[in-house]
């Protein structure tokens, strides 16, 4: 309807942005973003400086306090500001320490499924043929099971620990940037750019990762803002199903399954850690869409 | 239509032949002695691990193991439980329909709720209805589900009272097991009572396992909703003096659907997850507690049975979903 | 009484980087058995100010005029159960892609009988009945068939000729086509035009056909309004049009056209319509505007006498030449 249309003047026509300024242009224009990523900012913070910041030692047991309740409630104490668990430890301080392996098993998963994914997927993009064949319906097997499910059956298989729990998630979340990466690929590998790269005597290497990947980055951003999120879910999940980390590290999905048998008589064993993932996740899936609306054009809002 | 039947069938020959040698490989490829492992920390003599190896067949090539394996799942013996000596077959039966049950309540719980929260936030985009619905769509999406259903549990059962904590049913009623469903049989036992009770057993349970997909559905058919609005048919409908309802519920909904059918598609897995940790926190008999007990109990040939069979299953249904895609999406349709 | 009067009328759209104009104070009429082309390069709002006759613009549009009226009825202040009955029914529209402006979900025959049923009340039978005329009416072969079929099985002349007998089922007194053939092959854009001016003599209702192709225009229309960043540049009817365009936006549109070529190369009209950040001072048209002086660049133009074709130009052109007579008012 009404086109959009070009001015040939460039004394009128508006400075033009720069990427990083027009991507924090339209992510800042997404509220909720904003807050997410000021959440999980604050999230990384108390994360680095647990040490400093959390009012006791994480496993720390106060045998005179067991189940004490949270200091706005009958009974509580400034001691103890969000309460103690079954065995006398400080909430609070379980909880930052906790904020540390959500974390940290985010940013492994990702780093992890990230770099071995987009690296099969340019390769098998780029190579194609038998490879591509055998690799995609391997990535398909594994996209078949529920991730739970498979991650679950993963750790069984290694034993239960965190670190388990990390390779597992790492591999049920590494074929979607094998996908993404690939379809990418295919849909770059022919364009013009890349046929004079290839004609200029760029070598296949240089070619896929400095040439054609840069091209294809805002889906996998997105995508890795969505495994981030996901990953913390699926450590908490095992945690909470008891393999996990295991008791006592202070890992929010591991504090919920201890706190289980309290459900009734102490609510905030139960619920503090729960809130604590929920808004982690939330903060960072609202980060998520932010991005996705910045970096993906076709979905900006009209 | 059978072709595209007949293309999209054969398509699935070569994922399920993934699966099965994924669920046999899932032991075999255990470092280690896999009768060891199967005897956990017991341990066994000699003799009698000279003897399982055997009766499991273990002494043979690996690829005369798998086909072995291939050919006994096609023919459905999934091996035996180690912990209660049944076929896993029948195990898994016997506890699927509490699966069954609680998934298709709660995607229906999704479907009734989701579709219409994501219409309404595309109708009225940009306003506070529609942020206040897609910010609880998100939470809805960001939710720990297991921590969800202890919330739930502690605000419903324990201060309110109204719903019970575990199970499928009040230990009261007892009937007889016809469909394995235990809404349908509560009624066909006809006792006063018994239909409540399962239903009000169910609630809960369905609330949690249905919250995620209907975050998604709901966000989903949002913003399908929003690309179909903007298109030239339904300007077109609009044109034709057509109520904005018609236009909106018929015109728009039937396109927006399309996209919104492979989602729930994918809900499948996404309900399978949840059902094993729906179901291990209301202690529901299903497949997924059956699984996590399995686990912990190192009921190996368990396990691989139960992952196989929902491989399955989830392929199954992604089948019926792309006939569905088929049915209301003409341009595939005729593509035959 | 004219069929279509439209004063004043102007579409302003809240955009993140302010309001934009795409309709400026434009004015025209249509009577029954008159074919109006609307002129202009794309941007230059001429569909969107039929948008806003139908009632077909989104939320952020602010549709203003100091008339527009329908059959004598008051469009701009109609309520939806009211605006329900008019749209559709009295004034229909179709749409320059045929191909998506169908909908891909339902049939051929699904979509005629919509319109059929809401507007006009018939019965099943009446309907099918109905639905075939039609599309006998448009010309497309083997009808009954036709009724069954979907929209992608159709091609894109086929679909305009399902959009055109949708938009005639319910014998309108006005039908406005945008630009209907542009998206067509050349040879079906003749057999869709003809079509077109054929239904419009038959049953004598009015046709507005906005278009950007002077040659469409030449072909069918009795009277042109040449439009310009959303405002009316000039009004005439087609002969005189041709024969002595008063504005220079005019002259250069038709000195563009190939037939009409008088050196090897073809003149083009340098620039681009004004868009949201780049509207100029005074006449609109004046940066690219051959004859421009000053005065074009800073002050706004005032409307012509309708002997110099109601053109929006300080020095309107006659024999091809600017008037210097003038004053700056």
């Amino acid at each position: 309807m009404t086109d959009q249309v070009i001015s040939t003047d460039p004394e009128v026509n508006d400075a033009p942005q720069s990427g990083l300024a027009s991507f924090w242009f339209y992510f800042s224009e997404n509220k909720g973003a904003v807050v997410g990523l000021c959440f999980f900012v604050a999230i990384c913070l108390i994360a680095v400086f647990a040490d400093f910041v959390a009012p006791h030692a994480p496993n720390q047991q106060y045998r005179d306090f067991f189940l004490v309740p949270p200091v706005w409630q009958e009974g509580g104490s400034w001691q103890f500001i969000l309460g103690t668990d079954a065995v006398g430890r400080d909430m609070l301080s379980r909880l930052i320490h906790g904020s540390r392996f959500s974390l940290f098993v985010g940013i492994i998963v990702v780093v992890g499924a990230v770099t071995v994914g987009v690296t099969i997927g340019l390769i098998v993009g780029y190579v194609g043929g038998a490879l591509d064949t055998l690799v995609m319906r391997l990535m398909d097997i594994i996209l078949a099971f529920p991730s739970l499910l498979l991650a679950l059956v993963l750790v069984a298989v290694l034993g239960p620990s965190l670190t388990n729990a990390i390779i597992a998630i790492a591999i049920i979340q590494q074929p979607h940037y094998v996908r993404l990466t690939r379809a990418a690929v295919l849909g770059e590998r022919e364009k013009d750019y890349v046929t004079a790269a290839r004609l200029a005597g760029v070598g296949p290497i240089r070619l896929m990762f400095r040439t054609i990947l840069p091209n294809c980055m805002a889906p996998l951003i997105v995508q890795a803002a969505l495994s981030f999120s996901t990953a913390i879910l699926d450590a908490a999940a095992l945690g909470f199903l008891g393999m996990g980390a295991q008791p006592p590290t202070p890992e929010w999905g591991t504090m919920l399954a201890e706190a289980r048998e309290f459900i009734l008589r102490a609510w905030w064993v139960v619920t503090l850690p729960g809130l604590a993932i929920l808004m982690t996740v939330l903060a960072i899936n609202l980060m998520g869409d932010g991005l996705r609306d910045a970096l993906d054009p076709k979905l900006k809002r009209s | 239509m059978f072709g595209f039947l007949l293309k999209r069938f054969g398509l699935l020959i070569p994922t399920f032949l993934g699966v099965t040698l994924a669920a046999f490989s899932f032991v075999r490829i255990l470092p280690g002695d896999p009768v060891l492992l199967m005897a956990g920390e017991r341990g066994v003599t000699p003799e009698r691990h000279a003897q399982l190896l055997e009766q499991f067949g273990f002494d043979r090539p690996l690829y005369v193991q798998y086909f072995d394996y291939l050919f006994s799942a096609l023919r459905g013996d999934l091996g035996q439980s180690l912990v209660t000596k049944r076929p896993v077959w029948d195990e898994f039966f016997t506890l699927f329909p509490a699966t069954f049950e609680l998934s298709i309540c709660a995607i229906i719980f999704a479907l009734v709720i989701g579709l219409p929260i994501g219409m309404l936030a595309a109708i009225k985009r940009g306003t506070w209805f529609d942020q206040s619905l897609m910010g609880a769509a998100l939470v809805g999406y960001s939710m720990p589900i297991f921590w969800w259903g202890l919330l739930l549990i502690i605000l419903f059962s324990g201060t309110l009272g109204w719903t019970p904590v575990s199970g499928r049913i009040s230990l009261l009623y007892y009937f007889p097991n016809v469909t394995g469903l235990m809404l349908v049989d509560s009624l066909l036992s006809g006792q006063k009572g018994a239909f409540a009770s399962a239903v009000s057993h169910l609630i809960l349970p369905t609330i949690v396992l249905g919250t995620i997909p209907l975050a998604v559905i709901a966000r989903q058919t949002r913003s399908a909703m929003l690309e179909v609005l903007n298109e030239d048919y339904v300007r077109t409908a609009r044109a034709k003096g057509l109520s904005a309802k018609r236009v909106i519920g018929v015109h728009a909904l039937r396109n927006a659907m399309i996209p919104v059918i492979t989602t729930i598609g994918l809900q499948v897995g996404v309900l399978m997850a949840g059902a094993i940790l729906t179901e291990t926190i209301f202690s529901w008999p299903g497949i997924g507690k059956w699984l996590i007990d399995s686990i912990s109990r190192r009921d190996y040939p368990s396990v691989q049975g139960g992952l196989l069979m929902i491989a399955v299953i989830i392929m199954f249904v992604n089948l019926v979903v792309d006939l569905l895609y088929g049915l209301i999406n003409p341009r595939i349709r005729h593509k035959g | 009484m004219a069929l279509l009067e439209i004063e004043n009328l102007s579409v302003a759209f809240a955009t993140s980087g302010g309001t934009f104009r795409a309709v400026d104070k434009l004015s025209l009429s249509v009577q029954s058995n008159d074919i109006l082309a609307i002129v202009g390069e794309s941007g230059s709002g001429k569909s969107v100010a039929m948008m806003a006759v139908m009632g077909l613009l989104p939320w952020t549009a602010k549709v203003t005029a100091d008339k527009l009226n329908f059959n004598g009825i008051d469009l701009l202040n109609l309520n939806a159960r009211m605006r329900k009955k008019v749209i559709g029914k009295d004034i229909a529209m179709i749409f320059q892609e045929p191909m998506s402006s169908l909908n891909p979900c339902f049939t051929v025959g699904f979509q005629l009988a919509e319109a059929l049923r809401v507007h006009l009340g018939m019965n099943r039978a009446e309907r099918r009945k109905r639905s075939i005329e039609l599309l006998e009416l448009v010309g497309i072969p083997a009808p009954e068939k036709r009724l069954s079929a979907f929209p992608h099985q159709l091609s894109g002349g086929m679909s305009q000729r399902v959009m055109i007998a949708m938009a005639i089922s319910c014998n309108p007194k006005l039908l406005i086509a945008d630009e209907p053939t542009t998206a067509l092959d050349v040879t079906i854009q003749a057999q869709i035009l003809d079509l077109l001016v054929s239904l419009q003599s038959e049953t004598d209702m009015g046709l507005v056909l906005i278009t950007h192709d002077m040659g469409v225009v030449a072909e069918t229309a009795d009277r042109v309004v040449v439009q310009y960043a959303g405002q009316k540049a000039e009004e005439q009817p087609v002969k005189k049009l041709f024969a002595e365009p008063h504005h220079p936006y005019t002259s250069a549109l038709l000195a563009a056209l190939p037939e009409r070529a008088t050196s090897q190369i073809l003149p083009s009209i340098p620039g681009v319509v004004p868009g949201q950040f780049d509207r100029p001072k005074g006449c609109l048209f004046s940066p690219r505007c051959a004859y421009a002086t000053d005065l074009c660049r800073t002050v706004e133009p005032k409307r012509a006498e309708a002997a110099l074709g109601h053109a929006l130009c300080h020095y309107p052109l006659v024999d091809g030449e600017p008037t210097k007579n003038q004053k700056v008012s």
